[in-house]
């Protein structure tokens, strides 16, 4: 992939401890899967949102950058975690805040 | 489309000593849902589990054969943690 939008993504997901790829922002969610997991996320800090429909090469980048075919995606402390449906079973199985408070490790 | 027992024997060979429970949910062939509890998930976070069930998968994924999968994955110490609910 475009080794500018990589360093992009890099620096994204690096920067935050929790990265939401989203449709549309956390005022106004645009799909229903990015708005559940905005809500499965939020209470366990604040989320850095993407909005992957600002920009066609970003929507279609981080699915080659994730190697995973769908959005939402999820970054925890630099880490992919997955989209909405493993994001839910995390939260059921109660791992997704273990997740926030392992820190990467 | 594709029966609930090809894709059971498919995935037992792509991740032997695991245990697959498939439903066809709509019973048309192509949506279904999957538990696998296999050694090769342990020390994987999920989406690496995920993975290692849609890698083998990815030509009838590709091919629209296969519309969807809802997958829960568990290495056998997770499945004896958490499983059977």
């Amino acid at each position: 992939m475009d080794p500018t939008l990589k360093a992009q993504f890099d620096d994204t997901v690096k920067s935050h401890p929790i990265v939401l790829f989203m449709k549309g922002n956390a005022l106004f969610p645009q799909c229903g899967f990015s708005a559940r997991a905005l809500q499965l996320l939020q209470p366990l800090g604040p989320v850095h949102t993407v909005d992957v429909l600002a920009d066609p090469a970003v929507r279609q980048g981080i699915k080659d950058y994730s190697n995973w075919p769908t959005i939402p995606q999820v970054y925890i402390h630099g880490k992919f975690v997955g989209g909405s449906d493993i994001l839910m079973e995390l939260a059921e199985r109660g791992e997704l805040q273990d997740l926030v408070a392992a820190g990467g490790k | 489309m594709l029966d609930a027992e090809t894709l059971r024997r498919y995935l037992l060979d792509a991740l032997p000593g695991s245990e697959v429970e498939l439903n066809d949910t709509t019973g048309t062939g192509d949506h279904f849902e999957a538990r696998v509890v296999s050694p090769a998930f342990t020390g994987k976070t999920m989406v690496e589990q995920h993975q290692l069930v849609y890698a083998p998968l990815q030509p009838w994924l590709k091919s629209g054969e296969l519309h969807a999968l809802a997958l829960k994955t568990y290495s056998p110490e997770q499945w004896k943690k958490l499983g059977p609910r």
